[in-house]
């Protein structure tokens, strides 16, 4: 399970749409399973089809993070024209197995989000808790 | 004082489960030597069987990203703080 504010998932879904026709991303953090932060980062791939965190932004969510006594728990990216389900290449590049994996899919008219684990290339679907507050 | 290295929470197993370990040596390359002589699990996952880093993490110096500087041959000192992350990818291909 995945609990995350509102205000966090609407943030999400605007990212994704802003970088549209491009594959947004960005990480949450905060501890365990309760997102407690969003970063948007740039996606150095800048491709409708993949994407790659840049790496210095991941520096800096990573040091906010541990400034406020919380981790990166998770990644969130978009597909653009597919379903918000992890592709063979998510499964592939997958860093770590405790994170979470928000995929955020503008392929219908309403945006949706779905989160998963992936684990030894088995994909896990959990469910997303929207908070509002 | 040593070098400190920050772990992301993927290779903290391999080092008892911390976050940071301190280190010794002159440059990245020796730091992460020292580093996967501790944590002999640590070694594949940072470094690339011909050697280099591996394609899979960052590294960085402080703020600066080593492949940008020396690479391992990267000069370090005393108070400097490394920290290695997972390179975060994937996409619909």
């Amino acid at each position: 399970m995945l609990t995350i504010s509102q205000i966090y998932l609407e943030e999400m879904i605007a990212h994704a749409i802003k970088e549209y026709p491009l594959e947004a991303c960005g990480l949450i953090a905060g501890k365990s399973d309760q997102v407690e932060v969003f970063y948007k980062t740039r996606n150095d791939a800048a491709s409708a089809r993949i994407y790659t965190v840049n790496p210095g932004d991941y520096l800096k969510a990573d040091r906010d993070a541990e400034s406020k006594d919380m981790s990166i728990i998770g990644v969130v990216h978009s597909h653009t024209h597919s379903e918000a389900f992890p592709s063979p290449t998510d499964v592939a590049q997958a860093p770590d197995p405790s994170w979470h994996y928000v995929l955020v899919s503008l392929k219908h008219k309403d945006p949706i989000v779905r989160s998963f684990a992936i684990v030894e290339g088995n994909i896990i679907e959990e469910s997303v808790v929207s908070l509002n507050c | 004082m040593g070098i400190e290295v920050r772990l992301p929470t993927v290779l903290r197993s391999a080092a008892g489960g911390q976050a940071t370990v301190s280190v010794e040596g002159e440059t990245i390359g020796e730091v992460l030597k020292d580093l996967t002589n501790n944590f002999p699990g640590l070694g594949a996952q940072v470094i690339a069987e011909d050697g280099t880093l591996h394609r899979f993490v960052n590294v960085y110096l402080n703020d600066d990203d080593v492949r940008y500087l020396e690479r391992l041959e990267t000069k370090v000192v005393d108070g400097d703080v490394i920290s290695i992350l997972p390179a975060v990818a994937g996409g619909t291909l």
